[in-house]
Formats: C-alpha cells, structure tokens, sequence
C-alpha cells in the first residue's frame, strides 16, 4: 500500500492512536484558546476605550506580539516551569497543562490586538448614543463586546487556527511524549523525521480538513449573526 | 427613584468652540428653559449640532461657560436623539431596556406603544426601517425619563409619511411636560413644531423670538434670506 492510502486508510478506519493525538490536540488548543480570552478580550476592549501615558507603545506592542515566534513562546514558558525556574516546584513541565499555559500567551496578543481593533472601530459609531445615554465604563466594555460579537467569534477563530497550527510551542514545553503530549503537529515532526509517513500524512489531513471546518464554521456563524441580527 | 435636582435651565455664557482654525460656535448666550419647544432653525453647517452637543455635555466649550440647573455638569434628566442613530445588535424592546435603569417589561411596551412599534418589539433593531429606527431612538431616549429632550435632524433622512410619524411623537412629548430642543434646517417643520424659534448662522445665535413673530416678520436680514430660500452663507 502507498504511504497515501495507509494515511488514509488511518483516518478513515479510526485509528486509535490517530485519533488519541488529534484528541489532546483539540482539547490544548481549545483550552489555550479559552484562557486567552478571558485574558484578552476585556484587555482589549479596555484598551480600545481607555487613553493613558504610553497607549500607543502599549498598543504598538501588543500587535506586534501576534508575530511572536512559537519556538521564543516555548522557551520563555519552558525557562519559567523548568526545575531551576521561578515555578519549577509546580512540575508543570512536559504537561498539558503546561501546553495549554504557553499556547493560551501565544495567542492571547492576538486575541487582544484584534478586539481592540473592532472594539475600537465600534466605539467610535457607538461614542455619542453610549454618551448620551449616560453609561459607565464597565457597561460600555460589555456592550461592545456584545455588539462586536460576530467579529470577535472571528478573531477567536483567529487564535484558535493559530494555536492549532503550532509547533514549536508545544514541541518545547511538552516534550512531544509519547500518549502524553504528543500532539499533531509535534507528531507530524516525529514521524516525517523518522521517515513514517502514514501517520503524519494521516494526521496532516486531519489537520488541514480541522482548520477549513473551523473557518466555515466562523464564516457560517457570522453570516448566520448577521441575517438574523442585522 | 427621580434623582432631586433638574437639568433645567440649561443656561449658556458667552460659549464658543473653537476646533483648530474654525470657531464652529461663538459668543452663544441661551438659555432654555421649561416651556414650549424651541427649534434651532438655520442653514447646515450653522451650529445647530454643535449647539446640542454642548447643551447635552458631549462636547466642552474652549470658551464660556454651561450650567444644568445652576451646575456645572450635565445631569441624569438630559435625553438626546442623534440624526443617524445607532441600534444596539439586540431587538427593538431590548434597546429600549438598554436605556431603562431597572428591568421594567411594562414600560418598555409602554414606549414600544407610543413609538408605534409594539408590533415590531422582538424584531432585531438593526433590520427596522429607517422611520422605524428613528421612533426606537426616540423611544429609547425617552425611556430616560427626561426632562429635556434634544432631537438633531431627527426626520432630515425620512420620506413624509415616517416624518409626520416622528413629529405627532414629538408633539405628545411636548404635551407631557417634556422641553424639546429641536435642531431642523427644515422650515415647514420649524413652523410645524416651534413654540420658538434660535435662527443660527456661521456659528452665531442671530435671532431667537416666538415662533408666529419669527415667521411673521424676522428681525435679522440673514433670517430673512433665510426665509425666502436664499442661501445665507
């Protein structure tokens, strides 16, 4: 059988490994995706609606950390967890847990950069009408938020093919352990470098067809949004 | 609760707003005080929004000073109704409890009523009809319990039909008590509506009478160009 058709014949016939590897890496990503906007989102907002001394350093900054390389991500977390690091005594390295961490700081610039952008397009149209209304500061950042939240379903979107689609983040702090932090990407790296394609072209397949359903799925729910909403 | 202190009269000394090179308003004096409405009357670009803007406290003066009531800053009992306003993402009666200070489904299906859009309550706002939009905002702002209602243009985008819709609202508003301040460079609306009438031009209050005198015979030369259709630039 070609190395095609074995790929194929995994992702189709529910290999367990395939799919135990495809599991953790959803279950990273999604929880990094999900601590990031906590974080985020309101820090965004927040941003987009509050001047200060040194705003527009700060803003600067924050979108160009959307380009932070993965592998400086991984390393900074990685220095933090390791055992002669300030939070070594956690034992967090080589975890998932410690992969959710370090995903959620490479993605939560993103998330920021990008609702502070929609955030701070909405409140200029929405500046006077919240004004005259007489709402306070926290009930603003909710409801632009609120109003902006197709666009932002698009910027978590955003984050989330991000995380997904990383490997060198993960690769470093988790340690690429076999059942234990061993995720699509990081497992597409190990088996191509040993020459074992099924697998890797098995689990690129998977990723590839993931990150196209996520964006029609962003692409759908935001039409959807806007038909019912206006 | 009603907050104790009133908004009202919204007294103007010597205001000017100077933005970069332009005095967009100067040397204003006004005050409005309860009682008829009063319509700014004036060609675009004469002040009008401006005006509003600063008697809703959205805008600070470079020059002169405002009070609200005898204080220096704007109250809870000031409402206003933008030319182009903006809908929240959320049905029409959810705008509408946007603006009220505690959930009260009575009331908003009371202003819902009096909009004219108790039929249209579940309807997502933004897919109303520009009239329909008009009525919400004013609704809206009336859910603020004012005791002054400032209203920019508020039909300058409408075909008749909605605009008389907008105004018979306006006046059962004026009728309850309510001072409206109403900013229009349309005069029929201005006789239609006025108790009297703020002529402004390039920025200056140039005449401010009774409404039957200013149509009847304006004082100023530029209200009178005005009146006749010429263009006061």
């Amino acid at each position: 059988m070609t190395d095609g058709a074995s790929a194929l014949q995994l992702v189709l016939g529910g290999d367990p490994t395939l799919y135990a590897i495809v599991g953790l890496s959803l279950y990273v990503s999604l929880s990094a995706v999900v601590l990031a906007a906590i974080v985020a989102l309101p820090l965004g907002a927040l941003l987009a609606l509050t001047s200060f001394p040194g705003r527009t350093f700060f803003v600067v900054v924050v979108n160009a950390f959307m380009g932070l390389p993965p592998v400086v991500v991984g390393l900074a977390v990685y220095l933090l967890l390791s055992r002669s690091g300030p939070l070594g005594s956690l034992g967090l390295l080589f975890t998932a847990k410690a992969m959710i961490v370090a995903q959620a700081l490479l993605v939560m610039p993103i998330i920021a950069a990008l609702t502070r952008q929609t955030v701070e397009d909405l409140w200029a149209e929405y500046r006077d009408e919240l004004t005259a209304l007489r709402v306070t500061p926290a009930r603003r950042v909710v409801t632009l938020i609120w109003d902006a939240r197709f666009s932002l379903v698009t910027t978590l979107l955003a984050g989330f093919g991000r995380a997904a689609a990383e490997v060198g983040t993960v690769m470093i702090v988790g340690g690429n352990i076999d059942g234990f932090t061993r995720t699509m990407t990081t497992a597409i790296a190990l088996e191509t470098s040993k020459g074992d394609l099924p697998l890797a072209m098995g689990l690129g397949l998977v990723l590839i067809t993931l990150i196209v359903a996520v964006n029609a799925l962003a692409w759908g729910a935001r039409r959807v949004g806007e038909l019912r909403t206006g | 609760m009603r907050a104790p202190t009133s908004d009202l009269p919204v007294a103007f000394d010597k205001v000017a707003l100077r933005i970069g090179e332009v005095n967009v308003v100067r040397e204003l004096n006004l005050t409005l005080a309860t009682g008829s409405t009063t319509v700014l009357l004036g060609p675009n670009g004469s002040g009008k929004s401006t005006l509003l803007r600063l008697a809703m406290g959205l805008v600070a003066p470079t020059a002169g000073g405002i009070t609200w009531g005898g204080r220096g800053t704007p109250g809870e009992r000031l409402a206003m109704m933008f030319q182009r306003p903006v809908m929240l993402r959320r049905t029409a009666a959810a705008n509408i409890a946007y603006a009220l200070p505690t959930r009260d489904d009575a009331r908003v299906f009371e202003l819902l009523q009096q909009g004219g859009l108790a039929d249209l309550a579940d309807r997502p706002a933004r897919r109303l009809s520009g009239g329909e939009q008009q009525r919400l905002a004013l609704a809206r702002a009336l859910a603020r319990d004012p005791e002054i209602l400032f209203l920019d243009e508020p039909t300058a985008s409408l075909d008749p039909a909605a605009t008389k819709s907008v105004e018979d609202i306006v006046r059962v508003v004026a009728a309850s008590g309510v001072k409206i301040v109403m900013a229009t460079h349309d005069i029929g609306q201005a006789r239609r509506l006025a108790g009297d009438i703020v002529f402004l031009a390039r920025g200056r209050l140039v005449e401010h009478t009774l409404a039957h005198r200013f149509f009847a015979s304006p004082a100023t030369p530029e209200a009178a160009a005005f009146l006749r259709g010429d263009l006061v630039i």
